[in-house]
């Protein structure tokens, strides 16, 4: 029998929001345990929680980008259940309203372009984290994540396969990231995925039964896990088995899905109004003002600088891969006024050599956009050369130049200390040439009789008295002009 | 001025005392103190704090003697352990916060401070404001100053026999279904009921978010003005405190009433109203009469079935709201269990009484998978059409009036094992809560065993200021208000 | 009508522990209850806005600034059990 496979995910983004969704704490990540958790982060009793509007602004941000409905009314419910890093013992979410619906985000895999539909995408907060080590049996819990504000997005089943899945998760993680809603971080879960997957009959209609796989931090694990969850749903079937609704967790060690350990309970929520929060009203106001801060989309910014700069659609794409990184390649290329090419060049190779070496994004590169506008400039008029050109971004790169007040000229400073321009004064490199020619007497004879090989051994001369420096487009001007004068 | 002297007094009189200094702040809370002590047996308090209480006092008399003193600095009041006092117990009547030091001040404690105002203590209350006999508190029961062997109301019920008794010249208390009302009802004073959002539900333990308030349980409107003027404004905290400005209540007592129109609902009359309780707030509409007052009937059929829907609303939030007792952060938690589980029943089997297991029980039932619609949104649509009710009543008078309660105190222990009883004690009051409106509960006499009745006023959205009026103008003309049980004056 | 499973079932869910004889009681009440809320139905509220709360107004918002600071020590100073600043429970199987 021929299968199909079906894919559903639903993706819980932490939004960059300074402050919680719902009260005054820090949402910042990795501090010392329970030292972010407030009197409403632990639910103390009386509190109540604020609305923080960014987190609203964001949500329609995403909303707007991915062609979806922004609900002028949407409602925080709460979903009940008992957990200990769930302090007051529910879960404020939207249920039957939510901010966003009815959205899609198109993904390409292997040339074929597909619209994969979003459902909706809701506000709510985050829970805590248990900990399990080191407390003799117990457990340890830190709230400080309770309260961070989360979109969940979900998707419609549109998926057909792992790569369309992983294509829809890439495309919707660039976005939150150019949207800077979400940093995108797997490891520290602030991008966490689940899948809802099964399998079917090609051609059948219904839906099969389908196991939710949970929290699966890489897009890697992702692909993996839902290609081992499909084998093992087909082999079950085939076998003359039942699929069994389960929520399965991905084991990368092992390379395979099995079920939550212990007995699942069945669930009941009791979904009700929050009457601690009015309903969330949008007006038009708001969401115009929200649609003006929208920056250029990945899709968008990639066709206009493939353009703009006359690249390739491989260059476009490395330089597109985040919006920080678009921005710094636009700075430098205005700020230096050079060939666009030889900065993507520049860009793609030799500084990204460094950033991965050191792992770091673009943004936290240890030579700024005006710094390496400033080497752009100097070795696109020739100051410096290819080899030049290298070594003082080796040097901007370890820190010299940071002295200079002025960013645009700490290359010219470490160029200038480090003597590293090429010799473009006509004066000085006639002196240095007169003076080859003067001890290469039989050479230039041979040269004007007509041996015109021996070029070559000039300009080497010059090169070798002037420590390479010289620029060699001007050495050959100048023999030419001595030698045939 | 001797002790005698000063607990007959209104506030107004106890501040001018205080700004004249013929009278300390520090002298008036010790007398009050020591009438605490004595208690009478009441249990009306769970805390007590009198070297605080003391200190205030004393930070009051220095704000006084510097001259930028308020109406209320200096003045001791009570406030029932609902309200989170910074540094003090709070319990809300709970063994399962009977150990429970809140780290943080309500908004409305908060206000009082600031206000000058010294905090004689925390009254007893039932356990989580879920009764209306004072009888579910973990702290025991409360006796009624009118007669030992009732119940003084509830859940503000400590709140109300302190003040009867005259153990503090006025204390707060929070109504979710007529818990300030009723109280006052029973132990003849006054108690106001404001608006939904006009006093912050900040730093309040909540029973059902959407119905409870914060107000005031006095001797007159006038008292009751003087501590709403304090409790009452826009608080950032709470998203459902609404951003208006806060009226002149003191200054508007006296505005003229003749003209106005109270309505009558046939409902509030009918099967169960207590002849004699009937009798008493006839004779109240009359005096309203006499005073320029016209009245006409208005008839409010779904009020009928505001118990029904309170009792799916209420328990329904109530079971969402006290998960946050797990034993876990603060509060009880049970000595012996064996996993995480049995640490949450234990904690909270212990921990919490049966009404309110009651209550969480109805709650959840009535949230759960199959059973919401029938109920829970059913109880949300009705309340729609009972809110409605109120609109068009408004559209033919200014204010609803009617009794507070069908009857007067009961015996204690005479309903305790019948909750049906028990709650439809809340009959008249919780259409108002329901509604989110104002309303207010004078004394109108007393029944012929001497337990005193009261006259019910409801008003539209934030007509705090006219209730309070309205109700000022009766207490000129008649003196239920002033009566003091035997024993307390 | 409540039956004991159900008061066992719903006592679970909101994790209170209930004995067989309380279940009973509380089975006998909660009908009792049950039966009060029924009353309800009497009414037609077909077409009726839900009205879960009592004033008609719309959601405040926040700006988005960090205004808490940490206040652990004190925090923790009133839970049952803490170490190394976090909160102690049994052991969360998952």
């Amino acid at each position: 029998m021929k299968w199909e496979s079906v894919i559903g995910l639903e993706v819980h983004t932490q939004l960059l929001t300074a402050s919680k969704i719902f009260s005054g704490a820090s949402a910042m990540y990795g501090s010392e345990p329970n030292t972010q958790a407030c009197a409403v982060d632990i639910a103390l009793p009386g509190v109540l929680p604020v609305m923080n509007v960014e987190a609203a602004r964001m949500a329609v941000k995403l909303g707007l980008v991915i062609g979806a409905e922004i609900n002028r009314h949407s409602v925080f419910a709460r979903k009940n259940y008992f957990y200990p890093d769930l302090p007051k013992g529910y879960q404020i979410s939207q249920y039957e309203l939510p901010i966003v619906k009815n959205g899609y985000i198109d993904i390409e895999v292997n040339g074929t372009k597909k619209k994969i539909g979003i459902t909706r995408a809701h506000l709510e907060e985050d829970a805590g984290k248990s900990l399990h080590e080191d407390f003799h049996g117990l457990s340890g819990i830190d709230l400080n994540r309770a309260g961070t504000p989360l979109l969940e997005i979900v998707s419609e089943p549109d998926m057909r396969s792992a790569a369309e899945a992983v294509a829809y998760l890439k495309k919707l993680h660039e976005l939150v990231r150019y949207l800077e809603i979400c940093d995108g971080n797997m490891q520290e879960g602030s991008f966490r995925c689940d899948a809802n997957v099964s399998v079917r009959p090609k051609g059948q209609e219904t839906f099969g039964t389908r196991a939710e796989l949970k929290n699966i931090n890489s897009f890697k694990f992702i692909e993996k896990a839902i290609e081992f969850e499909i084998e093992r749903q087909i082999d079950v079937l085939e076998s003359g088995g039942e699929v069994v609704q389960e929520t399965r967790l991905y084991d990368p060690d092992k390379g395979e899905t099995r079920p939550l350990r212990g007995k699942e309970e069945a669930h009941d929520y009791r979904y009700f109004p929050d009457p601690d929060l009015p309903p969330l009203e949008l007006d038009e106001a708001f969401i115009e003002a929200v649609r003006q801060t929208l920056p250029e989309l990945p899709d968008a910014k990639r066709a206009r600088i493939k353009r703009d700069y006359k690249l390739s659609d491989y260059d476009a794409g490395v330089l597109t891969a985040t919006a920080k990184m678009a921005d710094y390649y636009e700075r430098a290329v205005k700020e230096s006024k050079s060939d666009p090419k030889l900065v993507a060049n520049w860009i793609i190779g030799d500084l990204s050599a460094y950033l991965n070496k050191e792992n770091l994004s673009i943004e936290h590169s240890a030579v700024s956009a005006t710094k390496f506008a400033g080497l752009m400039k100097n070795i696109d008029d020739g100051t410096l050369s290819v080899k030049t050109g290298k070594q003082a971004l080796e040097l901007l790169w370890k820190g010299e130049g940071a002295d200079v007040t002025d960013e645009s000229a700490a290359a010219e400073s470490v160029i200038v200390k480090f003597d590293l321009a090429q010799i473009g004064d006509t004066t000085k490199l006639e002196q240095v040439i007169d003076k080859v020619l003067a001890a290469s007497g039989a050479q230039v004879q041979q040269y004007r009789s007509g041996q015109e090989k021996v070029f070559g051994y000039f300009v080497g001369q010059v090169m070798k008295a002037t420590g390479g420096k010289a620029n060699p487009k001007q050495v050959n001007e100048i023999l030419k002009k001595k030698l045939n004068g | 001025m001797g002790p005698e002297a000063v607990i007959n007094k209104s506030l107004a009189e106890l501040s001018r005392a205080l700004q004249t200094e013929e009278t300390s702040s520090v002298d008036l809370t010790r007398a009050f103190l020591d009438r605490v002590d004595n208690g009478q047996g009441l249990n009306a308090f769970i805390t007590v704090d009198g070297d605080r209480a003391l200190e205030q006092a004393s930070a009051a008399d220095a704000r006084i003697a510097r001259g930028d003193a308020g109406p209320l600095t200096g003045i001791p009041l009570a406030h029932k352990d609902i309200f989170c006092t910074k540094g003090l117990l709070t319990t809300c009547g709970s063994k399962i916060l009977s150990n429970f030091i809140a780290p943080y001040n309500a908004t409305v404690i908060e206000r009082f401070n600031q206000a000058g105002a010294v905090i004689l203590g925390k009254t007893n209350m039932d356990e989580f404001a879920m009764g209306s006999s004072n009888e579910t508190s973990y702290f025991g029961a409360v006796e009624n100053p009118w007669d030992r062997a009732c119940v003084p109301g509830g859940s503000s019920g400590g709140s109300a026999a302190a003040v009867a008794a005259r153990l503090t010249p006025a204390a707060t208390g929070t109504d979710t279904g007529g818990s300030i009302r009723q109280p006052a009802a029973f132990c003849g004073i006054t108690g106001l009921k404001p608006s939904y959002g006009r006093v912050s539900r900040y730093g309040m333990v909540a029973f059902a978010s959407s119905l409870d308030q914060g107000g005031a349980l006095t001797h007159s409107a006038e008292d009751a003005a003087y501590l709403l003027s304090v409790m009452a404004g826009f608080d950032p905290r709470d998203s459902t405190s609404i951003d208006r400005p806060v009226d002149d209540y003191v200054g508007r007592l006296e505005q003229d009433i003749s003209g106005l129109t109270i309505g009558l609902p046939r409902q509030f009359f009918g099967e169960g109203l207590d002849p004699e309780v009937g009798q008493r707030v006839e004779a109240a509409i009359e005096e309203y009469k006499r005073l320029g007052v016209k009245a006409v009937d208005v008839d409010m059929p779904n009020c009928s079935l505001a118990v029904p829907c309170y009792y799916v609303l209420g328990p329904a939030e109530a079971s969402s709201n006290l998960a946050r007792y797990d034993g876990v952060r603060y509060g009880y938690r049970a000595p012996e269990y064996t996993d995480l589980i049995d640490m949450y029943k234990k904690t909270r089997s212990q921990g919490f009484g049966a009404e309110v297991k009651r209550r969480i029980l109805i709650g959840t039932y009535v949230l759960s998978a199959g059973y919401y619609d029938a109920y829970y949104l059913k109880a949300l649509k009705l309340r729609r059409l009972i809110a409605q009710e109120f609109q068009q009543a408004f559209q033919v008078c200014d204010l609803i009036v009617g009794p507070t309660t069908p009857t007067t105190a009961f015996k204690l222990g005479a309903k305790v094992d019948d909750p049906i009883a028990m709650y439809l004690n809340d009959i008249y009051t919780i259409p108002a809560n329901l509604s989110g409106l104002p309303g207010i509960s004078i004394p109108a006499g007393f029944d012929d065993a001497g337990h005193p009745i009261g006259l019910q006023l409801i008003g539209g959205y934030f007509a705090e200021a006219r209730l309070l009026n309205m109700a000022h103008h009766y207490q000129r003309v008649t003196d239920w208000h002033k009566q003091t049980p035997a024993g307390c004056a | 009508m409540l039956t004991q499973s159900d008061v066992e079932r719903i006592a679970h869910l909101a994790r209170l522990e209930i004995d067989q004889g309380e279940s009973k009681v509380f089975s006998d009440s909660l009908s009792r209850i049950l039966a009060l809320i029924e009353e309800m139905n009497a009414v037609d509220t077909s077409g009726i806005e839900p009205m879960a709360h009592p004033q008609d107004v719309g959601l405040r918002l926040r700006e988005d600034e960090v205004t808490e600071t940490n206040r652990r020590a004190e925090l923790q100073g009133i839970a049952p059990a803490t170490e190394d600043g976090l909160y102690l429970v049994p052991r969360v199987v998952g």
